[in-house]
């Protein structure tokens, strides 16, 4: 087993790799289950060193997404291209690795005999017990895997994705399940490990897991982007509030012309009116028209999510994410 | 679009698709683990010897190359090493259950490769039940075997449950339970039975015997046992022992492809 230090593979890495180096490359991706399709087409590129978050609601097509990244699912139209090269090539070079969800551990090994058996697969790798401190489990290694909890068998996975030394690495929602703790603490290993110039793309539903640990966002329903940008663009998506208020004879152009205004809607003599100010907002309605039985709500990130893909507006929501 | 790196030329493929002995090890040591598996391949043949293979109203009896006791020691030895092959190859069931093929994906290890780890591991754990069976065997001091046929026939025992190896995985690719071995274990008293492991075919019917001798355990049985009764080597048994063979492992090969498969 050769061992390549760490710092030398993170001097190598920002040496070997101009940005705008393409880590992912997805290019019209379809991916159909029958009559179901999970990707309607998606075009995206990742460049070397991005940390990139893929957000989408359950059924969004992220883990489908994720499956053909690493070389689990084939596109059903549609070119994808990691590094430049197939996906499984990549993996067999050991440029990319993954944590997964749920599963993937056999319960009658130790963690460190997991982490030593996955080592042992690869051409190269880095010494298991950095990994092993890396992930924060040294003090667990002679535990069987069964009785690990679900924090610690999540911790084990990512020692394991961090064997090749990966130039990328993929999660997906690799905090289902962790109490708060075990959230800060996992995303403590990866914000660390990250710092070396990594290519980080994860999958998660959490819009606040995208916001503090990704420095772009992918926004992904029903199987297409609807929205890529920085994580402040895509909160300001979904940071808006409804105000909702029964007034009749509304004039939905004078009430979009009102500051902090996003969208006007009218019910009959419901209005509903999506603004990023809603306090402006609800001053003017109470102040200069006759509107009642006001009801401001947070417009969450599902609905921020449903507006994106509903209202045709995807192409307009887009902005292009900045390479760092 | 895309320039190759330097650093990322650099980075290749392992050897062998990733086959390697510290996995090896540690899956025989996992195997070790399992008590279930433990008990049925080591101690249960060494306990069928000992119950059947030294009642002093046959056990002496001669046959041309060593004694009856040996015979028996030989039929359990095979029982054992079958037993031990075929767990060892069902274990891919338990794996795919887990989801651990599944995480062999993302590392480099060819499905082959990964195939190959399943089989020795299979094979040692066979040879550790014929060692059992033969080394409880030798201390009791009753089985008599011609020197040389010690090893000759423990040999012969353990290559020939290869063909059990094969039927592990076919089982263990085709059966999605954890439980394989406790429906696969059944399967094995019955071919037992009809290969003359425990009963001599002499005493069945005709009927049952014509069936018994396409049973999977038939040939190896009679192969096994040919250098100690003496006589001729038949084609139908090696025919039989290999026709096995190709039939289970083709099956494996068949779900295995199957499993594997990118869909």
């Amino acid at each position: 087993m050769t061992t390549t230090s760490t710092a030398a593979a993170a001097r190598a890495r920002a040496a070997s790799h101009p940005p705008g180096q393409l880590a992912v490359d997805l290019a019209s991706v379809h991916k159909n289950f029958g009559s179901l399709q999970a990707v309607r087409g998606i075009d995206l590129t990742i460049s070397s060193g991005e940390i990139v978050a893929l957000l989408g609601p359950n059924g969004a097509g992220k883990t489908t997404t994720i499956d053909m990244i690493l070389g689990l699912s084939r596109p059903s139209s549609g070119e994808v291209s990691v590094f430049g090269t197939q996906p499984r090539q990549a993996i067999t070079r050991g440029l990319i690795s993954a944590v997964m969800q749920t599963g993937g551990l056999l319960k009658d090994l130790t963690v460190a005999e997991t982490v030593e058996y996955t080592a042992s697969l690869f051409a190269t790798s880095e010494p298991t017990g950095e990994v092993l401190r890396r992930a924060g489990i040294t003090e667990i290694a002679d535990r069987r895997v069964a009785k690990c909890s679900g924090g610690e068998q999540q911790r084990l996975r990512f020692a394991m994705a961090l064997l090749p030394d990966p130039e990328l690495l993929v999660l997906d929602e690799p905090t289902t399940g962790m109490d708060v703790d075990g959230r800060r603490n996992f995303w403590a290993s990866i914000r660390e490990d990250a710092a070396k110039g990594r290519t980080v793309l994860f999958a998660t539903h959490y819009l606040e897991e995208a916001d503090a640990y990704a420095d772009r966002i992918v926004l992904l329903a029903h199987g297409q982007i609807v929205a890529d940008g920085t994580a402040a663009q895509i909160k300001a998506l979904s940071a808006g509030r409804t105000v909702r208020v029964t007034l009749p004879g509304a004039d939905a152009h004078q009430l979009r012309q009102v500051p902090g205004v996003d969208s006007v809607e009218l019910r009959g003599d419901t209005v509903l009116i999506h603004a990023s100010d809603s306090d402006a907002v609800a001053r003017y309605l109470l102040t200069a028209t006759p509107a009642r039985d006001m009801e401001i709500t947070a417009r969450g990130i599902e609905d921020a999510f449903l507006a994106l893909t509903g209202d045709g507006n995807a192409t307009g929501a887009a902005t292009e994410g900045a390479a760092r | 679009m895309t320039a190759v790196a330097p650093d990322l030329s650099s980075r290749r493929a392992p050897a062998l698709g990733g086959f390697n002995l510290t996995a090896l090890r540690l899956e025989v040591r996992r195997m070790l683990r399992n008590r279930r598996t433990m008990l049925f391949t080591l101690i249960l043949p060494v306990v069928f010897f000992l119950i059947f293979g030294l009642n002093k109203v046959y056990a002496n009896d001669k046959l041309a190359h060593g004694n009856e006791s040996a015979f028996i020691m030989l039929s359990m030895a095979l029982y054992g090493a079958v037993l031990a092959t075929t767990a060892g190859g069902a274990m891919v069931s338990i794996e795919r259950a887990e989801g651990w093929s599944r995480q062999l994906r993302l590392t480099p290890l060819s499905p082959v490769a990964y195939i190959a780890i399943k089989m020795l591991t299979a094979m040692v754990l066979g040879l550790g039940s014929v060692v059992a069976v033969f080394v409880v065997g030798r201390a009791t001091g009753v089985p008599h075997l011609d020197g040389i046929l010690w090893i000759g026939c423990g040999l012969s025992v353990w290559v020939g449950s290869l063909v059990f190896a094969a039927y592990g995985l076919f089982m263990g690719y085709l059966l999605p339970t954890v439980n394989v071995m406790q429906i696969l274990s059944f399967t094995l008293v019955l071919f037992a039975f009809g290969g003359g492991l425990f009963v001599p075919l002499s005493q069945f019917s005709p009927l049952l015997r014509t069936i018994a001798e396409y049973t999977p355990l038939y040939g190896l049985n009679q192969l096994v046992h040919a250098p100690v009764i003496g006589g001729d080597v038949k084609l139908v048994w090696v025919a039989n022992a290999v026709a096995w063979l190709v039939i289970f492992a083709a099956g494996a090969i068949w779900r295995f492809r199957k499993d594997t498969a990118r869909v």
